[in-house]
C-alpha cells in the first residue's frame, strides 16, 4: 500500500534506527504513526508491517492489543479525551467527562455517526499541574471549564 | 556448571549443582514448591508467584522457579507467611475462574483443583461479578475455554519454544489478558496438542478426550506409539476397551512431554469401521467372510502343498510388527517354509552405515545425543514432519545448550529457524554439499549426523569418511520411517541378512522381485500394502494377507486375516536410532489376532516345530541368539529404552534401489491415517515436506 | 512554553532555560552555557565522570531515588557489546508532569545529559522513549537533535573530541507500565510492555540485551549542570545524600497548582502553602499524595515534612515521581481510592496472578463500594486483598497499587465506614464504570 511521503520518511527513519536484525523494534512506532495517518490500523497497514520488518501477524496482534492508543477501528476525527485521574478528579475531570458524554450522546470510546467525534475517559495525560486536562487528538488544553469544553465542542462540530 | 553448593533448606542440608534454580533442587529431596507457569525445559516467567519462598538476607519473598540455588542460602518454604502467600494467590487466580470443577473435563487432573486442595482457603471472599466469555473451538483438537485459563503461558511457550509452531500469543493486558490462536478465531498450525497437555487447567481441551470419561474412570498403560520411528512413550487411557486419549502421562521415555500430532490423536485408527473382524477368503473372486479355523487350515494346508512339492514362496514383512513378530516369522520363512525370499519396504540405508562404522562403537546416535550434542546435520530430511520427536528434542538442544544446527534439504524446513546455516541442496547432493561446514563442525567439539533416504550406499560411506576426518566425536543415525523399520532390518526381513545383520550368504528374493515374479506360488504380506501404488501381482500366487483393514494389496488376497494393532499386543520394538522399547497390550480388537499368534497358530497347523511363540519367550531368545540384542531385560521392564549393539562388518551388497521412505508427513502414517478419524479430520491439509510449514 | 508562573522560591537549575525565547534551540543552549558540561567531562575520565555524579548526590527521579553514579558505576564498561543510553520519558504517574516540560522548554539539556553518560559507560547511541501521548514532543525533540547533528553536537566526532554519539526517539503508544524500567525495554524491541526478570538489571543486559543506563529525564537533563559546576554544588543544594533540585508537580486543591523547581528537602507545607499558595477556596487541607499515586497518603496532620527521600521513606511513603496530590477537607478518600485503582486495573500488564487479579478484585470492590453497596466487612477485605499483593508481584507496579489503597483504607477508615450499605458517597453519588 501507499504512504504519504511524510510517513513514509518516518517509516525510513525507524527502519535504519536500530541495531542491525532489530527490526522489530520499529513495530510500536509503526504502529502509531499509520495509526494516525489512516485513522486505524487497518489489515492493509498491518499487512506492510509484517513485510517490511519481518514479525509475524500474531506478534502484531499481541502488541496492538497491549497498548492502549492502538485502535483497529477508526476512531472520529476529532477524538476527545477526557482525563479524570487523581489530579483532574480533584478539579473537576469527572464532571467534564459526563459533560462530554451528554453533549455528544456518545459512550466512552463511542465515535459520532459522521465519524468526526469519537470521546475517552483517559488516565493522566501528563497536564496534572493544569487539571483538568483534555486532549483533542495530540494537542493539550489545560485548566478546561465546561464553558471551555463547549466552545471546544463548537470549533470541532465547525470545522467539519 | 558441576560445581556444588551447599544450602539449607527447611533445616535440612542440601546440595545441588551451581546454576540449578530452587525450584529444581529441592524436588530431589522431596520438597515439592507448587507452581503454575514454572515448566521445566521452557523460558522463565515468574508469573504465577506460587513458588514464593522465603529466603534469609531477603527482605522480600522469592520465587523459586528464577532463584538459582548459591553456596549458604537458607531458605524456609513452609512458613505460615509462605503458606499465606499461597493462598492468596490460590484466591486471587479464582476470582475470575469458575468454581465448577465437577463438570469441568479437566476436573481429576487439575494442577488448580490439586492446589486448592493442598494450599487454598476454604471460603471465598470474591463477591464481584466473574467476567463470562464463550468457550471457543480453535481448530478440530483444540478448544479454549477462557474464564479458566490462570494465564500460567506454558501454552504459548510450548507452542513457540517446544514446537518453533508460535502459533498462540497472548492479547489485550490486565485482566482482560487472553491468549489468541494465530489466525483471529482458528489455529493454523501442527495440531500436536500440545499446548492441551501442559495447560494445567481445563482452559484448553482436546476435541476428541473432552467430556469422554473422568481420568479415574480409565486404565492408564504405558506402551510405544504405533507411527513413526521415533519412538515416543504414551499413555493410553482406556475404559471399556477403548482407547480414550494418548498422552504421556508420566513424561517419562525418550520424549519426556512430547507427542505428536499423530501419537496425540492417531490411536483410534484401530476403532475404525472399516477394521477387519473376521478372516476372509475369496469366493467366487470375491471375499467372504470365513472362521479363523477355515482360514488357518486353508493357509496351512496351501503352504504345506507348496512346501511339499518344493514350490516357490514369498514373504513380506512389516515396519510395523514387534521384534519378536518379526524374528518369529523370518524362522518361519527360512525353517518352516524354507525360503529365503523375505523382504519389507526399506525406507533407509541402515546396513551400509553399521558396515561403514564396524569395528569403531558407539557412534550409533540416542536420542539423548541428538538433545546434547554440540552440533546437528540434518541430510535430506523433513526433521519436523518426517521426525516429529527428533526434530522436539532438536530445538530443546538448541535452546538449552545452544547447539549449531545445519539442515542440507532440497527445501525448506523448519529447523531452519534455529540452524546456524541452512543449506539447499537437490536429492542426492547433500553428502557433498556437507564439505563445506567442515571447519564449524571441527570447532564444534561433537557432531550428530541424521540422514534421510537421499543419502544411500556409497554415499553414507562418503559421510561416515567425511566425520572420521573431523577428528571429533561424531554419531550417526541412519533416519527410517516407521515405528519399527529397524526391527525388520535387524529381525531378518531381508533375504541378504539374517537376525543381528548376519549376511545369509543365500539368495533371495526382494519386494520388488516378488512383485514382478510370475513363479511364486505363494506371497505372504504381513502388516504391509506393497500393491498400494501399484498395479495387480505379474503373477498368481496363492496371496495370504494379514492386515487390519481391505487395503489395496487385502483386496488381492486370497485369504486375508485380520490382524492386532500395536495398540492391541505385546512385544517390543526399536526405534529409528537403535533403542529398543517395549509396547504394552491396550486393548483387544473383536475378531482379530495379533501377527504372531497368526504365526504360532499357522505352524502347529502345520506341525513345525520353530519353538515357543510368546512375546516374552521370543524376548528372551532374541536376547541371547541376536548380535546386539542382549539388552537389559529391567530397563526394558521399567518402561526404559535400551540402546541395541548392532556392529558391523555387513560384508553384503546393499540394494540401495529398494530403499524409499514413503516421505510421509506429520499427518500422515503409511496406510494407516486413513483410517484414523483424527488424521482424516486434519488432512485437508495433509501438509507437504519441504515447505517450511506445517500445513 | 510555560504553563503556570514561577514562583520566587524556586531554585532554578534545570529549569534555568524556562521562559528564555526560543529556549528549546540550540543558538539559546548554547548561549548559555550549553554543552559545557559534555566537554568538560571529555576531558575527564569515565570513572571521574562517575564519581562527580556520584558527589551530587543525585538520585533518580523516575520514581525509585537510586544513586545515579551508583547505577552508572554497575554498567561492565569493558563488555565488548555496544552500551546504550535510554532516557525514560513515559512520564504517566497520576499527578506527574515535569519530564514534558523538560523536553518542551530545554530538549538539549536531556541530550547533553545522555551524552555525558554515554562517555560515562562508553556508550555511542541513545534512545529517548517518550509515551505516545506526548506526540509534540517528539517533533521538538526530533527538531532538537536535528539541530545537533547539523551543528556536530551529535554524531561521528562531536565537536572534533573523537567521541559519536547517536540519538533516535522513540514512542510509546498507551501504557503506564512503560514506565517500569524492563517493560519500557521491551516495547522499544517492539514486543508488549511486560518487564523482564532480574537479575540481569538492564546496567548488565538492557536494550537489545546490552549493558544500559536507564534514567528518567529529569535525572538526565541535572547531569550537565552537575559537570559543569561541580557535583559538589549540585549536592550543596539539597539535604544530605539527597542532592540537588528537583521539580515538584503541585497540583489538586491547591491555589496555584504548577511545576516548580526546589530543593530537595523543600518542607511540603511551606511547599503546599507558600509555593502553591495555599488551599484553595479557603478550605482546609485533608490529605496529600507526596510523590505520584503509587506513593501512601499522608494526612493532613503528617505534613510537616522535608521532601527528600529518606524523610519520606521514614513516614512510610515516598517521593516517588515528585507529583505532589493536595485534596481538601471535602474530598471523598473512598472516592480517591477507588479512582486510583481503576487506574491500576487499568494498566496492569496482565502477567502475573496477584497484580492482575487483585487490581480487578479491588477496582470492582471499590466502586461497589463508592457506589453505596459496601459491607462493613469489606472495609478489611479492601485492605486484606491489598496486602495480599504487597510484595509478592512481578514488579513494583502491584506494589504501586497496594500500598496507596492501604494507606487510605488505615488512615481514612472512618470514611469508609461512612460510606456503607444504605449511605452512599456523602460527597456525592458517582458511578464511574467506563474505564477498563
Ligand atoms: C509501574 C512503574 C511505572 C514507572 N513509570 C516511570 C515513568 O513513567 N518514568 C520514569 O522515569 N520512571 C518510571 N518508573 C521507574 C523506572 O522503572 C526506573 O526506575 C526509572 O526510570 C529509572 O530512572 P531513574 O533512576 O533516573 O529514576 C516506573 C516504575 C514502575 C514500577
Ligand atoms: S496444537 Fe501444537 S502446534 Fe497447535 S497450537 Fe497447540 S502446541 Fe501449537
Ligand atoms: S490456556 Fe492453559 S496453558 Fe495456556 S495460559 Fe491458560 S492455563 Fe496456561
Ligand atoms: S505486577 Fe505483575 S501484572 Fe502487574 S504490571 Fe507488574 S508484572 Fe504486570
Ligand atoms: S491526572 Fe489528569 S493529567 Fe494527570
Ligand atoms: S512457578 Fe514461580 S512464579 Fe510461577
Amino acid at each position: 500500500m501507499t504512504f504519504s511521503p511524510e510517513l513514509e520518511a518516518k517509516f525510513d527513519k525507524l527502519m535504519k534506527s536500530y541495531p542491525p536484525g532489530r527490526l522489530r523494534s520499529a513495530l510500536v512506532p509503526m504502529l502509531l504513526f499509520g495509526q494516525d495517518e489512516l485513522g486505524s490500523i487497518t489489515p492493509e497497514l498491518i499487512d506492510e508491517i509484517v513485510n517490511r520488518i519481518g514479525v509475524t501477524r500474531l506478534q502484531v496482534q499481541e502488541v496492538l492489543s497491549y497498548y492502549s492508543m492502538l485502535h483497529t477501528k477508526p476512531l472520529g476525527r476529532h477524538h476527545v479525551q477526557v482525563c479524570t485521574n487523581i489530579s483532574c478528579l480533584l478539579r473537576g475531570g469527572d464532571k467534564l467527562w459526563d459533560h462530554v458524554c451528554e453533549r455528544t450522546g456518545l459512550k466512552n470510546k463511542e465515535v459520532s455517526a459522521d465519524g468526526q467525534v469519537s470521546i475517552e475517559e483517559v488516565e493522566c495525560i501528563g497536564a496534572c499541574s493544569w487539571a483538568p486536562a483534555v486532549q483533542v487528538n495530540y494537542d493539550f488544553h489545560h485548566n478546561v471549564t465546561r464553558e471551555e469544553l463547549d466552545r471546544l465542542l463548537d470549533g470541532l462540530e465547525k470545522k467539519q | 556448571m558441576s560445581d556444588l553448593v551447599h544450602l539449607t533448606i527447611d533445616g535440612k542440608p542440601i546440595e545441588a549443582p551451581a546454576g540449578t534454580l530452587l525450584i529444581d533442587a529441592v524436588r530431589k529431596y522431596g520438597i515439592e514448591i507448587p507452581a503454575f507457569c514454572y515448566y521445566e525445559g521452557l523460558a522463565l516467567q515468574a508469573a504465577c508467584r506460587m513458588c514464593l519462598v522465603e529466603v534469609e538476607k531477603m527482605p522480600k519473598l522469592q520465587t523459586a522457579c528464577t532463584l538459582p540455588v548459591a553456596e549458604g542460602m537458607v531458605v524456609r518454604t513452609e512458613t505460615p507467611v509462605v503458606a499465606d502467600a499461597r493462598k492468596a494467590m490460590l484466591e486471587l487466580v479464582l476470582t475470575n475462574h469458575p468454581l465448577d470443577c465437577p463438570v469441568c473435563d479437566k476436573g481429576g487432573e487439575c494442577e488448580l483443583q490439586d492446589m486448592t486442595f493442598r494450599y487454598g482457603a476454604g471460603e471465598g471472599r470474591f463477591n464481584e461479578t466473574k467476567q463470562h466469555i464463550d468457550e471457543k473451538q480453535w481448530s478440530p483438537v483444540v478448544f479454549f475455554d477462557r474464564p479458566r485459563c490462570i494465564l500460567c503461558y506454558r501454552c504459548v511457550r510450548i507452542c513457540n519454544e517446544g514446537m518453533g509452531v508460535a502459533a498462540l500469543g497472548i492479547a489485550n493486558r490486565a485482566v482482560t489478558s487472553e491468549i489468541i490462536p494465530n489466525e483471529a478465531d482458528h489455529l493454523n498450525c501442527d495440531e500436536c496438542g500440545m499446548c492441551i497437555d501442559v495447560c494445567p487447567v481445563g482452559a484448553l481441551t482436546s476435541g476428541p478426550y473432552r467430556y469422554k470419561t473422568r481420568p479415574w474412570e480409565m486404565d492408564h498403560i504405558a506402551t510405544i506409539c504405533a507411527h513413526c520411528a521415533d519412538g515416543c512413550k504414551t499413555t493410553l487411557g482406556v475404559r471399556n476397551n477403548s482407547i480414550i486419549r494418548a498422552n504421556n502421562r508420566d513424561h517419562s521415555g525418550l520424549n519426556g512431554d512430547f507427542l505428536c500430532v499423530k501419537g496425540r490423536f492417531a490411536f483410534d485408527y484401530g476403532a475404525s469401521q472399516e477394521r477387519l473382524q473376521t478372516p476372509l477368503a475369496r469366493v467366487d473372486g470375491k471375499l467372504e467372510p470365513i472362521s479363523w479355523t477355515r482360514a488357518l487350515k486353508t493357509i496351512a494346508a496351501k503352504f504345506g502343498e507348496v512346501r511339499q512339492r518344493g514350490g516357490a514362496f514369498g514373504v513380506i514383512g512389516s515396519n510395523h510388527t514387534t521384534n519378536e513378530e518379526n524374528y518369529y516369522l523370518q524362522k518361519f520363512a527360512r525353517q518352516g517354509l524354507g525360503t529365503n525370499n523375505i523382504d519389507h519396504h526399506r525406507t533407509g540405508d541402515v546396513i551400509t552405515l553399521i558396515d561403514a562404522l564396524a569395528g569403531k562403537g558407539g557412534q550409533l546416535a540416542t536420542v539423548e545425543d541428538i538433545y546434547n550434542a554440540p552440533a546437528v546435520v540434518v541430510l535430506g530430511c523433513d526433521l519436523s514432519h518426517q521426525h516429529p520427536m527428533l526434530a522436539y528434542q532438536l530445538r530443546a538442544n538448541v535452546r538449552h545448550h545452544q547447539a549449531q544446527i545445519y539442515p542440507i534439504t532440497p527445501g525448506p524446513v523448519r529447523e531452519d529457524n534455529q540452524a546456524t546455516r541452512s543449506l539447499r541442496v537437490d536429492k542426492g547432493g547433500e553428502v557433498e554439499a556437507l564439505g563445506s561446514l567442515a571447519a564449524e563442525l571441527k570447532q564444534a567439539g561433537g557432531v550428530v549426523i541424521l540422514y534421510g533416504d537421499p543419502v544411500k550406499g556409497d554415499a553414507v560411506r562418503k559421510l561416515v569418511d567425511f566425520g572420521e576426518s573431523l577428528g571429533v566425536p561424531v554419531k550417526y543415525v541412519a533416519l527410517v520411517d516407521y515405528s519399527n523399520s529397524r526391527g525388520a532390518i535387524e529381525m531378518g526381513l531381508t533375504p541378504e541378512l539374517l537376525p543381528g545383520m548376519t549376511p545369509s550368504n543365500t539368495g533371495g528374493m526382494r519386494i520388488g522381485q516378488m512383485l514382478a515374479s510370475t513363479d511364486l506360488d505363494v506371497l505372504w504380506v504381513v502388516g504391509a500394502n506393497p500393491l498400494k501404488n501399484r498395479a495387480a501381482l505379474a503373477g498368481k500366487p496363492f496371496l495370504v494377507v494379514q492386515d487390519l483393514f481391505r487395503t489395496e494389496t487385502a483386496e488381492q488376497a486370497d485369504i486375508v486375516l485380520p490382524a492386532g494393532s500395536a495398540y492391541e499386543k505385546n512385544g517390543t520394538v526399536t526405534n529409528v536410532c537403535g533403542q529398543v522399547q517395549m509396547l504394552k497390550k491396550g486393548i483387544g480388537a473383536m475378531g482379530t489376532k495379533t501377527d504372531l499368534d497368526i504365526f504360532a497358530l499357522l505352524a502347529k497347523e502345520m506341525k513345525l516345530d520353530l519353538g515357543p511363540a510368546t512375546p516374552d519367550a521370543l524376548l528372551a531368545e532374541i536376547r541371547t541368539t541376536v548380535k546386539g540384542y542382549d539388552v537389559v531385560l529391567a530397563v526394558l521392564a521399567t518402561g526404559g529404552a535400551a540402546m541395541t549393539g548392532v556392529n558391523g562388518p555387513v560384508a553384503i551388497d546393499v540394494p540401495v534401489d529398494a530403499i524409499h521412505s514413503a516421505n510421509d508427513t506429520m499427518y500422515t502414517s503409511g496406510s494407516i491415517s486413513r483410517y484414523s478419524k483424527a488424521l482424516t479430520s486434519l488432512m485437508e491439509y495433509p501438509g507437504e515436506l519441504y515447505s517450511g510449514k506445517s500445513k | 512554553m510555560l504553563y503556570n508562573k514561577p514562583d520566587p522560591q524556586e531554585v532554578k537549575v534545570l529549569t534555568r532555560r524556562f521562559g528564555l525565547e526560543n529556549s528549546a534551540s540550540i543558538d539559546t543552549y548554547l548561549a548559555t552555557d550549553g554543552y559545557q558540561g559534555f566537554l568538560k567531562a571529555r576531558e575527564m575520565t569515565p570513572d571521574d565522570i562517575i564519581t562527580e555524579v556520584k558527589t551530587s548526590n543525585l538520585r533518580g527521579r523516575g520514581g525509585a531515588g537510586f544513586p545515579t553514579g551508583m547505577k552508572w558505576g554497575f554498567v561492565p564498561r569493558t563488555s565488548p557489546k555496544p552500551k546504550y543510553i535510554v532516557v525514560n520519558g513515559d512520564e504517566s504517574e497520576p499527578g506527574t508532569c515535569k519530564d514534558r516540560l523538560l523536553i518542551e522548554n530545554d530538549p538539549h539539556q536531556l541530550l547533553e545529559g545522555m551524552m555525558i553518560a554515554g562517555l560515562a559507560v562508553d556508550a555511542h547511541a541513545g534512545y529517548v522513549y517518550i509515551r505516545g501521548e506526548y506526540r509534540y514532543l517528539i517533533d521538538i525533540l526530533d527538531k532538537a537533535i536535528a539541530e545537533a547533528y547539523s551543528r556536530g553536537w551529535l554524531g561521528k566526532n562531536i565537536q572534533g573530541t573523537g567521541f559519536d554519539f547517536d540519538v533516535y526517539t522513540q514512542t510509546g503508544a498507551g501504557a503506564y507500565e512503560c514506565g517500569e524500567e524492563s517493560a519500557l525495554l521491551e516495547s522499544l524491541e517492539g514486543k508488549r510492555g511486560v518487564p523482564r526478570i532480574r537479575p540481569p538489571f538492564p546496567a548488565v543486559s538492557g536494550a537489545f540485551q546490552c549493558p544500559t543506563v536507564l534514567n528518567n529525564v529529569e535525572t538526565y537533563s541535572a547531569v550537565p549542570s552537575i559537570l559543569r559546576d561541580g557535583g559538589a554544588a549540585f549536592a550543596s543544594l539539597g539535604t544530605p545524600r539527597n542532592g540537588g533540585t528537583r521539580l515538584f508537580c503541585l497540583s489538586g486543591h491547591i491555589n496555584r497548582p504548577g511545576v516548580y523547581e526546589l530543593p530537595m528537602g523543600f518542607n511540603l507545607l511551606r511547599m503546599i502553602e507558600e509555593v502553591g499558595g495555599g488551599v484553595w477556596r479557603g478550605k482546609k487541607l485533608k490529605a496529600v499524595i507526596p510523590g505520584g499515586s503509587s506513593c501512601p497518603v499522608l494526612t493532613a496532620d503528617e505534613c510537616d515534612l522535608a521532601m527528600d527521600y529518606d524523610t519520606l521513606a521514614k513516614a512510610k511513603t515516598m517521593l516517588g515521581s515528585g507529583g505532589v496530590v493536595v485534596m481538601d477537607e471535602d474530598t471523598c478518600m473512598v472516592k480517591a481510592a477507588m479512582r486510583i485503582m481503576r487506574f491500576y486495573a487499568h494498566e496492569s500488564c496482565g502477567w502475573c496472578i496477584p497484580c492482575r487479579e487483585g487490581t480487578a478484585w479491588l477496582r470492582k470492590l471499590l466502586i461497589r463500594f463508592h457506589d453505596g453497596g459496601g459491607a462493613r466487612s469489606d472495609i478489611d477485605l479492601i485492605g486484606d486483598v491489598a496486602r495480599n499483593m504487597l510484595g509478592r508481584t512481578f514488579c513494583p507496579l502491584g506494589d504501586a497499587a497496594a500500598m496507596p489503597t492501604i494507606s487510605f483504607v488505615e488512615k481514612f477508615r472512618g470514611e469508609f465506614e461512612a460510606h456503607l450499605a444504605g449511605r452512599p458517597c456523602p460527597h456525592e453519588h458517582a458511578d464511574h464504570l467506563a474505564l477498563v
